[in-house]
């Protein structure tokens, strides 16, 4: 029998990133000097299984690097060894190394040795050179290999009962004790008294239990490491030979206390035939009272893992899409409820089970979604490592702050967020926070803060990433956008236009000046990646005080609050978030610019007005922009005013493709299903602009050479042609 | 397969082996069309569609099939036949179109659907050349069954790259 391994490589590897970022979210929380004993066996934990599933799928290099590691944790949750920051940087360290070993194996490409060495290398330096961090001389029996000299015993005496499924998990004893038979001269005792009768013999089960004795002069963790694998499901106790049974006591616990959730060893042909063989042995009952009263030492340790499954998101969207379909069919039952004409008792009969319906299926949508729906820690988590380098790396003094770490958001929300979050917090770090000397002077603690927050907003979820830095030199960014021609010599624009500048696409460019540069440098990437996202950001700041990014992203991206509105015949749906407010148009405020445009005066700014019948080439009902309604939009940071029939309700629509079975359409970002049955088109405002632009002059210039002169039908003829 | 087995499965109706395909045919303009059954989806009556700004006439716009997005393609317009007023034997035949290693389903709209005939391979024949009157991009094969000429479509090549391509050039 073979099993095919690579099929679960795929888990170990996933196992093993996730197990990394606990190590090294655990490895920063850890207080120097006072570790916590429950942090340090997280991290030892962690390591562990990496080392356990490296071994098992033969990535040699992964798991004996993993094994210095696990060395050094071992001292140290051993009280051998005091957490030094020189510790804490060097597991850090390992831990990345460790990172980029298992993707090289995972892309099966050429691990970097002399990384790999050298910090390895360190690992070994640090575990020899005994007297860094040991705290009290404790040279105990229990002697570790590198901490403390060998013992030159005599050799160990073991008790080895395994529980029943021992070899369930994979393991087999004969193996085990041919490896101890390589450290000495082993003499094996088997106490049979668990057999049963043969006719009741279950072959899966382990019945059999051993005391061994093995002369030899390796010390006690290297038999310790002969049973790693069966730790939890059997009872161990090893003793010096020459020891009496109180010191025994010791040793049960300290073999017991590494408890890691092993990874199944591969169940290996020779564990089957070899079993029976030795069953067949007379059965002869002993010690009857032996048998039961092993209490589990412990458990594999699963009590500190969350409930949680892996499920492939492929599932989750198809029972997300399945759950909009159900929502749509709700709706579409209300409606034909509310218009039915029947007699009164059974209508309304049918009206309370359609609202019973509809609060279940709204329920159920709610819960859907929330499976996709992660703590945004996942997101948070990387950040307390790249303050502490960064900031490390600038010579400042920075502490970070986190909070809301628990606020849910999209996974697919999540992953896009990821990088715009880390130029903001990068951003606060290089240019926000003063160095330490220039912060005294201000009479600033010379500890600098950055602090990340986020929570619910009504369907949003908000993030903000604040510092108590110098905040944005307002005269500087005004001077910089009067060079690069983004300003009027003479126009003094608002300030929070000119702080709004930092995400012009024009700002971004190394030459900035220093105070300002990193602000401007890739701004305008992050602000576009949160656009797409149907999200928004905004800055405030105060000299001297300290800036703070907000960004606004809605929760998931398979939903979107829409405005319905109505040109002619058709309905289209206007995503909420860009709509800043609706009005009738007076027609005394609208002007004609160069016989091309129609501008909008809206308090103090001009708008222009984009007729949707125009640039979709529609029939509408209204074209006097006195009849229909402006709705002012805002899409890549321009106002339009645009032009339709009429508003109709505010819905949450499930957002569909229209590029699955279709292409990309301009002006559209997607399509929706309405509760009778049929598709809407969503708009998307930015390309809508964009489209009206092109579109827009070239219908307009022949028709109508002055817009005041009243635009009328013509133009909305000419486009169905 | 020998020329004696392949006129006894033709004429029992049975298709067997690759050689013979079965085709749905339907009508336009008199004309009788075919297309490969198993790309056949559906056939529906037509229905109001939500129109798709800034494309060409033919495509008539997007409809709701059962909760995917189906664009539906007038055919006669494709076709540049004369329109046709849509009535009560209008319809609309869902095929599932694989270009480039991706399945779309669209819809194409048609004047009636006609039967169903087994064709064996070697019955069909190459398109001649019509010109620029219809892209032969479009046609498969030619056939004859009783008597009457049936245009094989290949419906892969109909309804990609030109109609899927952006505003640009439709305009």
């Amino acid at each position: 029998m073979t099993v095919d391994m690579s099929q679960f490589y795929q888990t170990f590897f996933e196992e093993s990133f996730e197990g990394l970022d606990t190590m090294e979210s655990s490895l920063l929380n850890l207080d120097v000097g006072a570790a916590d004993e429950e942090t340090i066996n997280t991290i030892f934990r962690a390591a562990h299984s990496i080392k356990g599933g490296a071994g098992t799928f033969g990535f040699k290099a992964v798991s004996d690097f993993t094994h210095v590691m696990e060395t050094l944790l071992d001292e140290i949750r051993d009280g051998k060894r005091l957490v030094t920051q020189e510790t804490v940087d060097l597991l850090l360290q390992s831990v990345d190394c460790l990172r980029d070993m298992l993707t090289a194996v995972q892309n099966e490409d050429e691990i970097d040795q002399a990384t790999v060495a050298a910090v390895q290398g360190n690992l070994e330096k640090l575990l020899n050179d005994a007297s860094a961090g040991t705290p009290v001389e404790q040279r105990d029996d229990t002697g570790d290999e590198a901490a403390t000299p060998e013992p030159a015993g005599e050799g160990w005496r073991i008790h080895f009962a395994p529980y029943e499924d021992l070899i369930k998990t994979g393991n087999d004893p004969v193996r085990m004790f041919r490896e101890l038979a390589e450290l000495g001269e082993l003499e094996a005792r088997l106490d049979d008294s668990q057999l049963p009768a043969f006719g009741e013999m279950d072959p899966e089960v382990c019945y059999l239990r051993w005391d061994l004795v093995l002369k030899t002069d390796a010390p006690l963790s290297v038999v310790e490491e002969v049973f790693e694998w069966v730790d939890g499901v059997c009872e161990l106790r090893i003793e010096p030979l020459s020891s009496t049974g109180a010191e025994a006591a010791t040793q049960e616990a300290d073999a017991g206390s590494p408890a890691a959730p092993v990874p199944e060893a591969p169940v290996t042909n020779a564990s089957a035939p070899a079993m029976p063989q030795r069953q067949a042995e007379p059965v002869v009952a002993e010690n009857p009272t032996e048998a039961k009263a092993v209490t589990p030492k412990k458990k594999p340790a699963s009590g500190g893992e969350h409930g949680s499954i892996r499920v492939s998101i492929d599932k989750v969207d198809a029972l997300i899409n399945l759950v909009g379909e159900l929502v749509i069919t709700q709706s579409m039952l209300g409606q034909i409820g509310d218009e039915l004409d029947m007699d009164l008792d059974k209508l309304e009969k049918l009206r309370d089970g359609l609202g019973q319906l509809e609060r279940n299926t709204r329920e159920l949508q709610e819960s859907v979604m929330r499976i996709r729906m992660l703590p945004i820690s996942f997101a948070f988590q990387r950040f307390p490592r790249m303050v502490r380098d960064t900031a490390k790396k600038l010579n400042k003094e920075i502490e970070l702050k986190l909070s809301g770490e628990q606020t849910e958001l999209d996974k697919t929300v999540m992953e896009k967020i990821g990088d715009p979050l880390v130029h903001l917090v990068r951003n606060s770090i290089d240019h926000g926070v003063e160095a330490p000397e220039v912060r005294e002077q201000a009479g600033k603690p010379r500890v600098g803060t950055v602090h990340l927050n986020a929570y619910h907003q009504g369907g949003n979820i908000v993030i903000e990433i604040s510092d108590d830095g110098a905040g944005l030199n307002r005269d500087k960014i005004l001077q910089k956008a009067r060079e690069k021609g983004l300003v009027g010599e003479d126009e003094v624009p608002s300030d929070e236009r000119i702080y709004d500048m930092i995400f012009d696409p024009g700002f971004s460019t190394a030459d900035t000046i220093s105070d300002v540069s990193g602000r401007g440098v890739g701004m305008d990437v992050v602000k576009r990646n949160i656009r797409e996202l149907g999200g928004s950001i905004e800055v405030s700041t105060e000299a001297g005080k300290g800036s703070t990014f907000t960004i606004r992203l809605p929760l998931t991206l398979a939903i979107l609050d829409g405005q319905l509105i109505r040109v002619g015949g058709d309905t289209f749906i206007v995503p909420l978030v860009s709509i800043i407010e609706s009005l009738q148009a007076d027609p005394a405020q609208i002007n004609g610019l160069a016989g091309q445009a129609e501008l909008y005066k809206l308090r103090e700014d001009y708008i222009p007005i984009v007729r949707l019948y125009e640039v979709f080439g529609l029939k509408p009902k209204a074209t006097r922009l006195e009849d229909g309604l402006l709705v002012v939009v805002e899409g890549d940071g321009q106002k339009v005013g645009l032009f339709v029939d009429d508003l109709l309700g505010q819905q949450q629509v499930v957002i569909k493709s229209l590029e699955t079975n279709f292409r990309k359409v301009d002006g559209v970002s997607g399509a929706t299903i309405l509760g009778d049955g049929t598709v809407a088109l969503i708009l998307d405002i930015s390309s809508l602009i964009q489209v009206s632009k092109r579109i827009g002059r070239k219908h307009r210039l022949p028709d109508e050479p002055t817009p005041e002169a009243g635009p009328d039908g013509d133009a909305a003829t000419e486009q169905a042609a | 397969m020998n020329t004696a087995e392949n006129i006894m499965s033709h004429e029992l109706g049975l298709s067997s082996g690759n050689e013979n395909d079965q085709f749905l045919t339907f009508i336009m303009a008199g004309e009788e069309y075919g297309v490969d059954i198993l790309r056949v989806q559906e056939i529906r009556g037509w229905d109001n569609v939500t129109p798709i700004p800034n494309t060409p006439e033919y495509i008539k716009g997007v409809i709701n099939l059962r909760g995917s997005i189906v664009p539906i393609i007038d055919l006669r317009e494709r076709f540049g036949l004369a329109r046709n007023e849509y009535g009560p034997t209008t319809v609309v035949i869902v095929v599932k179109v694989i270009d480039e290693e991706r399945e779309r389903v669209m819809g194409i709209v048609v004047d009636a659907v006609s039967d169903v005939y087994n064709v064996a391979e070697d019955d069909m024949k190459p398109p001649p050349d019509f010109g620029s009157v219809v892209s032969v991009d479009f046609v498969k094969g030619l056939t004859t069954v009783d008597e009457k000429m049936v245009i094989i479509l290949d419906i892969d090549h109909m309804m990609t790259k030109d109609d899927l391509a952006g505003i640009a050039q439709n305009q």
